[in-house]
């Protein structure tokens, strides 16, 4: 990490910032103060992960084609993208903290505050929502006791409103991790969260 | 139905590998293309009448040749994975049931633009398909097929619709957010990393195959006389059987809602939106239309991505209008003043509306800032989002009045 381009350090830089989930709805953990920790020894890839990176900037005409995929990298690693992670994987490609933050900032898939285990994306498009979204997404938020756009007390699920998931056939759908599940009911939405742990 | 050409290897076992890939043919038409000079390639897609079929219907063959001749560096094929369109769901089975069709289309492609490297654009939420499709690639690296003149790099979006705009999918891929780029210079004079690059759509690609399998005469019969082939049209909404239906390009929008099953809900229908969210929409009178590129332009809309999503007579269309204007206010990249502060307005004047705390004025103010902002834009989001602010309140004004308190 270089401050050689005058990007500012992370002290000074407004703590509220990394508080937003990517859908920018405040983070119910981070008012509690811990989320928006971050411990600087942990925002380090290893030499495995250093040769991905380079291996990865190698796949480009210019190596900063793979900021996506290296960020992709950093979330999975981290957990979520914090301004030390901005900062790391900004020294990585020689672009400034700055660009790194615009890039993370403009793409809802990377959580600028530590997202619970599991995250629920449920879609409110138009197919989804001719299909009964909104009442899936009420249902889901009381059984969870959260809001859209928050994570559970104990840190277990994010709850999140989502543009179309392009599953339109199978509506209503929502995304859980890294799965779709289709045609959700009440009782379908009851049985996926419990056993989410 | 007719021909099935771009689902004909769905029902196989194990469709997404390459074995099952090769048992029902795959790869011949490669097998002849690259024997074929590139410019013969070109020649033989623009006979075939192949249009875009990710949004914009662009000619496939003349966007192909559209490649300076002159041009001695780099030229890069960019495959749009960028589904996102509302009620788009095509490209997604094509990924996971047959990514080798993509593979194949890409490599005939790359030998008429005269490419070496390509890049796949998968949206950031298709993990499955990205996954699938990875698979599939490694497969073809293995047996040879890629890394002989032509290699194939998988990138993975991060969560933004606007990077289905080709210019914005660019700015994207080259690791920036992804803002659309004023046009021209068009991506095939200059595109990813500053040097001439195609972008075509995954089923678009997909199309290549049996083009150059069956011949241009046979693909170009299959249409109109002014686009051939068929395409997978993704219907939902209130219809019996929601699913992805392929069809000759001829076909009505009547037949289609009929092939799937039928209007449901209440059972008599109100209004379609023929094309992806961004289509004006259309009323239960005007089915009657040919879901072509140019049909549906006649018809006042846009065939788009073939996203068609079905409104039984039960469906609030003010409501749809707020959920569709939610999503432009939330995905306007923010780049161009029309379309940051237009969407976001917009939202919430048909949200105020919705909740019964709609201002007589708000139904003319909205058509005028749609109405002005048209076309003021570097990119074709903001005309995207026009098209049904326009064409749900001309066309179902009275839904709307009747939500404003008097």
């Amino acid at each position: 990490m270089s401050e050689s381009d005058g990007a500012p350090s992370t002290s000074n830089r407004t703590p509220a910032d990394s508080h937003r989930l990517a859908s920018g709805v405040e983070h119910p953990a981070a008012s509690h103060g811990h989320a928006s920790l971050s411990d600087p020894a942990t925002t380090v890839f290893s030499e495995g992960q250093l040769a991905e990176v380079r291996r990865l900037q190698s796949l480009y005409p210019d190596p900063q084609g793979a900021l996506l995929p290296v960020l992709h990298m950093a979330q999975e690693t981290f957990g979520w993208i914090s301004l030390d992670a901005e900062e790391y994987v900004a020294g990585l490609f020689g672009l400034s903290p700055a660009h790194v933050h615009e890039v993370v900032t403009f793409y809802t898939l990377y959580f600028r505050a530590r997202p619970g285990r599991h995250v629920v994306s449920i879609c409110h498009n138009l197919s989804c929502h001719l299909a009964g979204a909104p009442g899936i997404i009420e249902h889901a938020k009381r059984r969870l006791g959260i809001d859209a756009g928050e994570t559970t007390p104990d840190g277990r699920v994010t709850l999140l409103a989502v543009e179309c998931l392009c599953a339109c056939e199978a509506a209503p759908m929502a995304q859980v991790d890294d799965r779709y599940e289709l045609n959700l009911t009440p009782e379908k939405v009851d049985r996926l969260l419990e056993g989410l742990r | 139905m007719a021909e099935i050409v771009l689902m004909r290897n769905f029902s196989r076992p194990d469709s997404h590998t390459l074995s099952a890939y090769r048992a029902a043919g795959g790869y011949a038409a490669w097998d002849k293309a690259r024997e074929m000079e590139p410019t013969a390639i070109t020649e033989e897609v623009k006979k075939a009448n192949l249009r875009g079929l990710g949004g914009a219907g662009f000619p496939t063959g003349t966007k192909w040749s559209f490649i300076p001749k002159t041009h001695t560096g780099p030229v890069y094929l960019v495959v749009n994975a960028d589904e996102g369109e509302p009620g788009t769901f095509k490209d997604r089975y094509l990924l996971e049931r047959d990514p080798h069709a993509l593979i194949e289309g890409m490599l005939i492609a790359a030998r008429a633009i005269r490419c070496t490297l390509g890049f796949v654009y998968v949206r950031g939420e298709y993990v499955q398909p990205w996954r699938r499709f990875g698979t599939a690639v490694k497969e073809a690296y293995d047996a040879g097929l890629l890394g002989q003149g032509f290699d194939v790099v998988i990138h993975r979006g991060a969560g933004a619709y606007i990077c289905g705009e080709e210019t914005g999918l660019l700015s994207s891929l080259e690791g920036k957010k992804g803002w659309p780029k004023i046009k021209p210079p068009f991506p095939a004079i200059k595109g990813a990393f500053g040097q001439p690059t195609i972008v075509n759509n995954v089923e678009t690609l997909c199309c290549v195959p049996p083009i150059i399998t069956r011949g241009a005469e046979w693909f170009a019969g299959l249409g109109t006389k002014t686009q051939g082939g068929t395409r997978m049209y993704s219907v939902s909404g209130r219809v019996k059987q929601p699913a992805v239906y392929e069809a000759p390009v001829s076909i009505t929008l009547r037949q289609l809602i009929e092939a799937a099953g039928g209007v449901s809900g209440t059972g008599r229908l109100k209004a379609v939106v023929p094309g992806g969210g961004s289509a004006a929409i259309l009323t239960a009178d005007e089915i009657d239309v040919a879901m072509d590129v140019d049909g549906l332009k006649t018809a006042g809309s846009m065939i788009g991505s073939a996203g068609v999503v079905v409104m039984d007579e039960s469906v609030s269309i003010p409501e749809a209008l707020m959920v569709l204007a939610r999503f432009y206010a939330h995905e306007s990249c923010g780049q161009c003043t029309p379309c940051r502060e237009s969407t976001g307005w917009i939202y919430k004047m048909v949200h105020r509306i919705v909740e019964g705390r709609g201002r007589k004025e708000d139904l003319d103010t909205i058509l005028d800032v749609a109405k002005r902002g048209a076309g003021t834009t570097i990119c074709a989001f903001y005309d995207g989002a026009v098209g049904p602010y326009i064409s749900y309140i001309e066309k179902f004004r009275g839904e709307f009045e009747a939500l404003v308190p008097k």
